[in-house]
């Protein structure tokens, strides 16, 4: 079975679990002998850009030491041997066409998303 | 062909936030009169689903007692499910999310509910005629 994770809602408190909880559950999972893909799409496609830090959360003598990384989580899907699709117009959209961004991404445009889910036999909506 | 299915669900919000979860179980509620073997995986705020420790209130608006508010409490609402499935012929296994439960101390379940984790959740998958994911929304 091959399922395609499409992870949409964007920072839902990542803060808080430091790290995405659709993306560790793909990598997780992935760990374990599933065979599965991931597609970033509207807000979350943010998650591919190069140079975030969400370092700093503090309260009292309260220190995060380990803010999330989500740049660094992709990548590591990607090395993972998952491969993450980007929908190219959402980039566009949100001014972050030509920026920095993790490398082994897959472009794919709008008009092949039925196509791309066509190739999977479950497709997963976070 | 058996009109038998297997059918797993992925849920991710917590009770008493928004109407997903009540429609979550209404769709399994759906799977359960049809007397399909159901799966859940319950992520992250939805491992209150099943939480042990829920308890009910009184309600000063309804000017009503704790136990003529009767509030709805969603422990029992997967029980009786779970009930209902076993009733119906079918299967139920309902698995919390292990990490989520322990970041929330939310270790006690109802009778049924079994930790698990992203393993789980891909054999169920795996072995299902297909999988609902209701994921939470911002």
């Amino acid at each position: 079975m091959k399922v395609l994770n499409i992870i949409e809602t964007a920072y839902r408190a990542t803060l808080e679990e430091q790290d995405d909880t659709g993306v560790w559950l793909a990598y997780t999972m992935k760990g374990v002998g599933a065979d599965l893909d991931v597609l970033l799409r509207g807000n979350a496609v943010n998650y591919a850009v190069k140079g975030q830090d969400a370092s700093g959360l503090q309260f009292g003598a309260w220190r995060q030491t380990q803010p999330p990384r989500l740049t660094e989580d992709v990548s590591n899907l990607i090395s993972k041997g998952v491969a993450v699709f980007i929908v190219s117009e959402d980039l566009r959209e949100r001014g972050l066409e030509g920026v920095p961004l993790v490398e082994g991404l897959t472009s794919v445009r709008r008009s092949e998303l039925a196509r791309l889910f066509g190739a999977y036999n479950q497709v997963w909506h976070w | 062909m058996s009109d038998k299915k297997t059918l797993t669900f992925a849920l991710m919000d917590a009770p008493y936030e928004n109407a997903r979860s009540t429609t979550a179980l209404r769709l399994i509620q759906i799977a359960s009169k049809r007397g399909y073997d159901i799966n859940v995986f319950a992520y992250e705020g939805s491992v209150f689903l099943a939480f042990a420790k829920q308890q009910r209130h009184p309600n000063a608006m309804h000017g009503r007692n704790a136990e003529e508010e009767n509030h709805v409490l969603t422990k029992e609402l997967v029980s009786s499910l779970m009930q209902e499935t076993v009733r119906n012929g079918g299967k139920i296994d309902w698995v919390n999310c292990g990490m989520c439960v322990d970041e929330r101390g939310a270790g006690e379940a109802v009778e049924g509910v079994r930790r698990g984790s992203p393993a789980d959740f891909w054999k169920m998958a795996e072995a299902s005629d297909n999988t609902l994911v209701i994921g939470t929304r911002g």
